[in-house]
Order: C-alpha cells, then structure tokens, then sequence
C-alpha cells in the first residue's frame, strides 16, 4: 500500500501495520498494581456476544488510560500527564500528525523516553513515531462502545482488518510504550501481551461492542 | 569518567567527557565550553536550550548525547553561518527585540527552524511554531514581528 | 547602613560625581581578588570611583552602577554618557559595576540597588555631570595645549576643536593631559537641544544577546572551575537531616556532596553530572513548618482586615463623611502569592581561598551581597569581590542576596571555584515570594455617587522593615506597600490603614515588579469602575472628575480616551476596561479590550499612554511597556503559588503558566512626550493589567472581580 494507513492506539501514536519498527522485545512487566482480567477468566460467560463484549470492556481499562487517550483527543490538541490536562506548551497536530512546520513532536519527544533528572516531571517521554492521532481516531469524549465501533470501522481504524488490529495490539512498539511510558508516569494496566491477548479474544468472539 | 563521546557542534568535533544520559545541554555549557545556549526549565517546557540536530529543533535538555550520535548540531553560536539563521539574527537587531536577552538564543534557534520548514509563515504559523518558547521580559511581539521581516529579508 | 535622604538626586551629588580619566593605558575598574600581589597592591592606590574612565587608546568606559536585567540601563547610561561626550553611544564601552554599596550607592535609595525602576533616574543627573566633567576637561586640556581659551573650543565626534586655528585632538590624545586638570565641581549639563537623549539609539547589549556571546551569570567560566546541584528543604522552614550520599558518588563526573543546614548540594564536573546525583539522593528534611497551607495564611490575612492598623495616610474626617454619606460601597480583596520565575535561574560562582572570597553573579544588591557573604563567611568585607554579570530577568527576585550566601557555604566546603545552579524547580520553591496582600475598601458616597471619603485598610507584610528600612519604613508603615493607595485621585477625605502582617518565620518573601503599585492599583482601579457604575457614570469620565484638572495624569487620561476611541462602538462580543496610574516618577493608563466567550476570557488587545517625562530612549521605554504588560497579564491570568502541608507546590512552568506568543494580545504603547525629567518605566507596565482587564472582564458580565488570578473557570491555560 502507498497510502499510509495509520492505526492508532495507545500513546501518541500511529503505525503502519507492516512498520518494521515494532519491537520483537519481551513485553514490558506492566503495573501489578492494577492487572488485566485473563482472557480465561471470561470462559464463564456463557453467551459469546456477551463474553466478546465483556473481554472489550477489560481491553478498555488500557484503551481509555490516559497513556492512550492523551494523544486521541477530540481537538487537535494532546493532553499530558493522569489528569489529562491540555499540553503544555500549546501543541497542535498540524495536518502531518507530527506538530506544525517548524516545531515537530520530535523537538521534545525524541526516540526513547528521557530522563530529567529534575525534582517535578522525571522524564519526557518518546518513541521513534511519536505523533498524534489522526482526527477520525479521536478517543476523548467517546464512551467505550463508541471506541469500539470505531475500532472496528475501517474509515476510522486506518483501514485495518481486525487481524492487523490484533497484530498491532500484540506487537507493536508504540502500544507497548504505554507500559513503558518513562519515570514519572503511570503505566496503562496489566501488560502488553494481557492486552493483545484480549483484543484477540475479542476478535475472535465476534468482535462484539459493549452497550451503551 | 572514560565516556567520550564525539559530538559534532558547528562543524568542529569535540571529544565530551560525560555519561550517555548527560543531556546535550551541559554537554555544550560546561564540557564544549558553549555558552550561548541557556538552562531555563530542564524539562522542555520553555525552550531556552534550543539547538537543531541534523537541521531540526531539538530541546537539548532532554536530549541525551546518546541520542545525538554523529549527528551534526547547530546552537547560536555557529547559526549565524547559515543563510536562515544570519537573517534571523539580522531581523531580531533591527526590530530590537532584545530585553534581558536570555531566551533569545533558544528563540532565535526556534524561529530559523520555522523559517526553514516555512519561508513565509503567516501569524498564525509563528504563534504555533513559537510558543514553545518562553519570554519573560515579554518580547513576543517584537519576535514576531522579527520572523516577518526576517521572512520578507529572505524573499527579498 | 547610610541613611538615605530623599534630595539626594538635587542636592549633594558630589559622592556620586567622580571622574577618573585614566593615563596611558587607561585603568580598569575590575581587579581579581586572587590576584597576585602585585595588583592587589596597584589596587590599592587606585580609587575605582569613577563612573567613566577614558583610556590612552582612545576607550571611553562607562561603568554602570546598576544590574543589567533587560531594563536597558547599560544602553541608557551609553547615552547620558555619550550625550555630553559628544559621541555616538556605541562608541561608549560599558561594563557593570562590582558589588561596592559605597562607590555605586543609588542617589536615592542609599544603596547599589536595581529596583523601583529607579535606576535611570538614579544615573540621569550623576552619569551626565560626570560626563560633562570629563568633557569640561578634555576641552581645558586641549585648550592649554593650544594656549587659546577653552570657551574657544567645542566638542564632537570624541575629538576637541578649535575652530578659529583648525585645530582638533582627539579625546585619546588630550586623556593623560586631562587627568591633571581640576575636577569641575558642578559641571553644567545639558539641558535642551539633544543629539543623543530622547533618540531610539540602538541597544548597546543587543548584538552579544542576538549571537550567544553574552554573558551571564551562568555563563561564566573559571579556571578549574566545578559545578554544583541544590536542594534546600522542600519543607518550609526544615533543616537537612540524614543523607547517605553514596547513590550521589556513584554516579561518574560527581565529585563531592555538600552538606548545608537547610540544603544538600552535589558537586561534579559538569552540571549534567551534579543534577544526575542530586536527583539519585534521598534526603530527610527535619522540622520546618509542616502544616502550614495556603487555607491558614488567606484565613490569617482574612482576620487582619478585620484589625485597625497603623494609619499611614489620612485627609479630612473619614467618620464624619460616612455618617453622612448618601451611600457607602465596601469591598474585600485577595491577592495571592507570586514567584518570579525569571528565565535565568538562580546561580551563583564563587571561589573562597586564602581568606577571601571572588564571587561571579548578576545581582540587583551586589553590595549587600559582598556584606551578607562576608558576614556569612566570617570575612572582611573588603576580603569579599562581587563581580557583575548580566541577569537573565530579575524582577525583584535579585533584591535578595540568601540564594547567593548559599552558594558562598557550599563553595566554602569546596577546593576549587564551583557554580551552583538551582534548577527551576528550585527557583519555584524557594523563591522569595511576593506575599498575600489583602486589601479592604470602604467609599462613603454622596447622593450622584461621588465619593465623599475613601478608607483603604491594607494588609501586608513589613518588608520594607528590612529591605529598605531608612527609606520605606516610617513609624510603622511599610511605605511601598501603601504606596498609591488611593491611587491618583483628589478624594476629600481619606484614609489608609496599614495592617501588618508577615510571612512565618522561614517563609521569605521579598519585592517583585511593580511593589506596591502593583498590588493598589488592582485595588483601587477596580473600585472605581464598581463606584462609576453605582453612579450610572462612564468610567472614564468618572476618573477624570476626581483627578486635578491638567495635571500629567489627567492630560494622560484624556489622551488615552482619544487613542482608543473610548465611548466608541467596539467589535461584537467585547468589551474594554481603564486603569490609570501614578508611580515611579512616571504616569501610565491602560484599556484592556477583551473578548468573553462561552465564559473564556481572552484578551485581544492593550493600549498603553505612558507620561515617563523625558523618554531616554523611546525603544527602551517601549520595550518596558510592552514586557511590563505581558508580565502583569501573566499574574492577572495563572500566577498563584499555594502551599500544602509546608511545601510549595508548585514546581515549573506545567504548573506555573505563564503568557506564551499564541495568547499575547496586540499591544500599541504610546508615548506622550514632555520635558519632565525621566520617570520609571519598568515596573507601571506590571502594575496596570490586572485592573484594566478585571473592569474589561467586569463591563462584560456585571460581576466585580476581587480576586487574583482571575477566575480559573475564565482562564485557559496554554
């Protein structure tokens, strides 16, 4: 594909499904404070659309984190830190998803997360493809079944099947920035393969959305 | 101690004695001896340590010498050299933007990165590549005015 | 210290008259203290006071007593300087002067001090007699070189003349001969007919801020030099108790960690190294003041408006007006705490070896600094060098000197010249705040709404007790912060009630820019909007019944109304607010025109008249304005440091917003030109936002704004 179909999720951050830059490194060990439900632990509901549905609500936990949410906003605008206040400074998306022309994401968010080493913010966060999320991919604002349908509509997911959407929760380097997401800042829960592994139950149990 | 590092900073390769993690920032201040560029929050919130990395902005106080590698870096002392950046120090004395003085290196860095992805930014363009970078004397205004003419310098 | 006297501007400016036109070679003020010995000996018969010194190669220097904090003193004192020197201001060298409060005493204020914009007034008659002196002795030299009278001679471009014979020398050539001539004792300046004064010359420190060869205070650089990282105690008023600094040695480049009372520095080869360790250190803070809030302090100045104080102003019968009043209006004001947050933080270089300390650092007390180390250190004072660098902002924050004791202590522990640099989140918490000010307003009106009495009780630390005591407090009264406390207006009866009330011991507050101007002028001028409105009577016109007819604040009030085409119709959906001031020698008025949207404020635009008298520079007062704007509308919209269980909290500029280029509004100064002699303009800017755009924000929903910073539900933040 020429068209770059972008995808985002968690972070700041959209990537192609066939980027080269996801990470083969073992997941990041998570938050134990404030795990995910097993895929397994669901077996109990009896009704698949139920199940389907209750298995994307636990996915939820990480999706509506404000790892992930800060750069899904419904403005142009990201929000920073658990409160999710407006970005300071001022930043807006600019038509690149990248900041406007002259001061790109990258001024400040370089490849990897930094540390400060100053007594407030212990580090600015970054990763290789930092940038915001595509506006029809705007999150904040949205309950969780409207994020889903979203999720599951190409126009708005970067024309992704629900296969690729599975591969890019599983493996992708910027999801996984949420569990690694610098010191300073609260992880999104559980783990990465927790997560993936929920969205592939999830997609395999129909894809169903929780109501409303 | 026994880190060097080769940092490449307006064309001159200095060895740097410091670790990894050293932000580029004292690396220039206080190993490379390069003054011109200021400390102002250290958590790339006012842009006062603006330099550009391989011909892009970067805050260079969160910006670990690990990350800058063989890259080249420009800071106020060597940004007069280039075409963007001579007219952009030009327009700053003629608009006399200068108060205490002591953002203008990370704004004059900030506003040659502007002018060099956008020749001819409109007010709207300045305000969203500029407000990064803080002034307390309250310049704005005159720094504004400065990238116009600047702009304006560079058609010319 | 000396007691000030308030005509020390017109009369006795002898002290401050000291010309030196240095012989061959020319003489430099600046004497390392660490010197070998030879120097130090050449030191001492050399009396550096002098504020020119014109040198065999032909250098005129121009010390400036005053910090370089962006106000432009250096470019103004270039011009007086090059004014009577008949010479382009650029030709003048200007270096700031070492700490020494007995050469570089403010004619005024006593002292070496920068601060309530009087430092061009402070120079405006000594820098220019003393130029003029110089000048009247080049031209005596020259003179008797020629044998013709020096009446016969004229000046300019740095060279005498003598018409009649062609004849002309060069200041550099008549400099060693001048030396020797008498010093005029009342050398006549100028007074009309300028070259120089009132030109948009060129800053003189504009080219090395615009390259990166400035220097300032961080900047400098010392032989052998290290670097120090600080943190005192986050805890109000607590001392440092166990620290193991091994996770701190641990880290490479980090050399020492330094243990003070209050405060734990570390030590490295390089700044990066130094924070790195701090950052790995754990210290325990013991005591301090652990419940203190920002809930208890409001509480406690809320209690003192309800105390009667000491009256340090009053007019007519106050009692006697209310008792017969038509009406009365009252009101309570909160004004919070306020950090500087200048863009250079604080840092201090010193060396202490063999008995003395040499200390590199901008400073807006540098002679004070030089006797507070000397105390500190157990030194004499004239074993303590205070040399000037350029300040990157200072805002009343350098008016301080504890920050650069600290730094005299750890480098006392340290065997070489160390640089101690707080990082910014120090300079948020350890800040010398400008602190909670509380204001009650009662007005006793007659039946149009005119007021018959106004009763101003204030509430305010004493900090003029200590700062600057001589001169700004009187039998009670801290004279800055009733400073314009009924503002400019001919009431008929008056009166001000100063309640003291100070900061717990351990919590230092200090000036910031604009003093008391600053925390009245919200006051004051947000009444009168409220007590014009009561009257059903424009604001402006309002203001101007009460002000005496011609004077400058009246001309100027009358001038702003016609910039701004007040009474106008403006653009759908805003509305406009006025203030007016007097203070600093100077007079300003502002209109605020802003926008209420869905209940946001924004603030499109700000029109100055500033009346400063003569306009040294009119670019530099320009600039003053324009920053001094901006700065106020920073406090007026976000400023506001709380504590919360002893620690301040806020940290940098996430939770300390200030105005960025994509909220500043546009700005138009206008000048009104006069021959008074010059005022201040740094500090009017400040004072005059908050109540222009609270009586903007106020003709907008009818709501009275008694508070700072505005609302928050009004403010975004960017």
């Amino acid at each position: 594909m020429t068209k770059p179909s972008h995808l985002a999720l968690c972070a700041a951050v959209l990537v192609t499904a066939a980027s080269a830059t996801w990470s083969a490194t073992a997941p990041a060990p998570g938050d134990p404070a404030r795990p995910l439900r097993s895929v397994a632990s669901f077996g109990t509901i009896r009704d698949q659309a139920e199940r389907s549905a209750a298995i994307f609500a636990e996915a939820g936990k990480v999706i509506q984190s404000p790892r992930c949410l800060n750069c899904h906003p419904a403005t142009r605008t990201p929000t920073q830190g658990d409160a999710m206040r407006p970005h300071v400074p001022f930043m807006v998306s600019s038509d690149g998803n990248h900041g406007p022309k002259g001061l790109p994401c990258a001024t400040c968010h370089g490849a990897d997360n930094s540390r400060t080493f100053a007594a407030g913010i212990a580090s600015v966060p970054g990763n290789a493809h930092w940038q915001l999320a595509p506006i029809e991919m705007a999150w904040q604002g949205l309950t969780l079944p409207q994020i889903c349908e979203q999720l599951k509509d190409p126009k708005r997911n970067g024309s992704r099947s629900l296969a690729q959407i599975v591969t890019h929760m599983n493996t992708d380097h910027l999801v996984g920035w949420a569990w690694e997401p610098g010191e300073g800042r609260s992880k999104a829960p559980g783990t990465q393969a927790g997560f993936g592994a929920l969205i592939e139950a999830w997609v395999k149990t129909g894809a169903h959305c929780p109501r409303a | 101690m026994g880190n060097a590092v080769k940092l490449k900073v307006n064309g001159e390769i200095h060895d740097v004695d410091a670790e990894p993690d050293t932000p580029l920032l004292w690396a220039l201040r206080d190993l490379v001896g390069l003054t011109g560029t200021k400390f102002g929050c250290g958590v790339a919130l006012c842009g006062a340590c603006t330099v550009h990395v391989d011909g892009l902005p970067r805050r260079s106080c969160v910006t670990p010498i690990s990350a800058v590698g063989e890259a080249e870096v420009l800071t106020i002392e060597g940004v007069g050299k280039t075409p963007v950046g001579k007219a952009v120090q030009d327009a700053w004395l003629k608009v006399e933007v200068v108060q205490c003085g002591y953002c203008q290196a990370g704004q004059i860095m900030q506003a040659t990165a502007l002018l060099t992805a956008d020749p001819a930014p409109d007010d709207a363009a300045i305000d969203r590549a500029m407000t990064g970078n803080i002034c307390r004397c309250g310049t704005y205004p005159r720094i504004r005015a400065a990238i116009h003419a600047a702009a304006k310098q560079r058609v010319a | 210290m000396k007691a000030p006297t308030n005509a020390a501007m017109t009369t006795d400016r002898r002290r401050f008259l000291a010309v030196c036109l240095a012989g061959t070679g020319g003489l430099t003020l600046g004497f390392p203290l660490l010197a070998p010995r030879t120097a130090m000996a050449a030191e001492a018969t050399f009396r550096p006071n002098a504020f020119l010194a014109i040198g065999g190669d032909g250098t005129i220097t121009a010390t400036v007593p005053y910090a370089e904090m962006g106000q432009g003193a250096m470019t103004s004192i270039a011009m007086l300087a090059a004014e009577e020197l008949a010479v382009a201001p650029a030709a003048i060298k200007t270096v700031l002067a070492p700490g020494d409060n007995k050469l570089y005493a403010h004619p005024v204020l006593g002292e070496q001090i920068t601060g309530g914009s009087a430092s061009l007034a402070g120079s405006w008659m000594p820098i220019r007699k003393a130029a003029a002196a110089a000048r009247i002795m080049l031209v005596e030299a020259a003179a008797r070189r020629w044998g013709v009278g020096a009446a016969t001679c004229t000046v300019a471009d740095g060279r005498v003349h003598h018409a009649a014979s062609k004849r002309s020398l060069a200041y550099s050539e008549l400099a060693q001969a001048a030396a020797s001539v008498p010093v005029p004792a009342d050398p006549p300046v100028k007074t009309g007919g300028f070259k120089v004064i009132g030109t948009a010359a060129p800053r003189v420190d504009s080219a090395a801020k615009v390259d990166g060869s400035a220097v300032f205070g961080l900047d400098v650089r010392r032989p052998g030099m290290v670097y120090a990282a600080v943190q005192a105690s986050p805890v109000i008023g607590g001392k440092l108790g166990a620290v193991d600094d091994k996770p701190a040695l641990a880290v490479a480049g980090v050399t020492q960690v330094v243990r003070l009372a209050n405060a734990v520095a570390v030590v490295g080869r390089h700044t990066g190294a130094a924070r790195k360790g701090l950052a790995m250190l754990e210290p325990h803070w013991d005591g301090g003041l652990t419940d203190l809030s920002t809930e208890a302090l409001v509480k406690q100045a809320d209690a003192a408006l309800d105390r009667k104080g000491v009256t340090a102003a009053t007019k007519g019968d106050v009692a006697k007006a209310f008792a017969g009043a038509a009406s009365t209006f009252e009101a309570d004001y909160r004004m919070p705490m306020l950090a500087h947050a200048a863009m250079e933080p604080l840092n201090c270089t010193v060396e202490v070896r063999d008995g003395a300390c040499e200390i590199w650092v901008g400073s807006q007390v540098p002679g004070r600094a030089r006797i507070d180390v000397a105390k500190a250190l157990g030194l004499d004072e004239d074993r303590v060098k205070v040399n000037s660098y350029l300040i990157g902002g200072g805002f009343g924050r350098r008016l301080q000197s504890e920050w650069i004791v600290q730094a005299a202590l750890i480098a006392r522990q340290v065997k070489a010249p160390v640089k101690v640099v707080w990082s910014r989140e120090e300079d948020t918490r350890q800040d010398a705040y400008r602190y909670h000010n509380h204001s009650r307003v009662r007005v006793a009106l007659d039946a149009k709404g005119n007021p018959l009495a106004f009763d101003h009780r204030i509430v305010a630390p004493a900090i003029m007790l200590w700062f600057l005591p001589s001169l700004l407090w009187k039998d009670g009264v801290d004279v800055d912060a009733t400073n314009a406390a009924t503002g400019p207006y001919a009431f008929p009866n008056l009166m001000v009630d100063y309640v003291r009330n100070d900061p717990p011991d351990g919590l230092l507050v200090g000036n910031w820019r604009g003093v008391g101007e600053t925390r009245n002028g919200f006051v004051v001028e947000t009444v009168m909007d409220q007590l014009a409105a009561k009257a059903g009577v424009d604001p402006v016109e309002y203001r101007r019944r009460l002000l005496p007819p011609k004077s400058r604040i009246a001309v100027l009030l009358d001038r702003l109304a016609q910039e701004t085409g007040w009474g106008k119709p403006l653009p759908a959906g805003t509305t406009r607010g006025v203030a007016i001031q007097s203070g600093f020698g100077s007079h300003m008025g502002l209109v605020a025109q802003v926008r209420m949207d869905g209940g946001k404020l924004k603030v499109e635009r700000m029109t100055a008249v500033i009346d400063c008298g003569i306009a040294v520079n009119p670019n530099v007062v320009r600039q003053q304005i324009e920053g001094g704007l901006l700065f106020g509308l920073t406090a007026a919209l976000y400023s506001n440091i709380t504590i919360a269980d002893g620690r301040v909290v806020e940290s940098n500029f996430h939770d300390q917003p200030v105005v960025r280029m994509v909220n500043t509004p546009k700005i138009d100064v206008i000048i009104i030109e006069n021959g008074n002699d010059p005022g201040g303009v740094g500090e009017p800017g400040t004072a005059i936002v908050a109540p222009a755009i609270a009586n903007a924000v106020f003709a907008a929903t009818g709501k009275p704004l008694h508070q700072l910073p505005l609302p928050a539900s009004m403010v975004e933040r960017v």
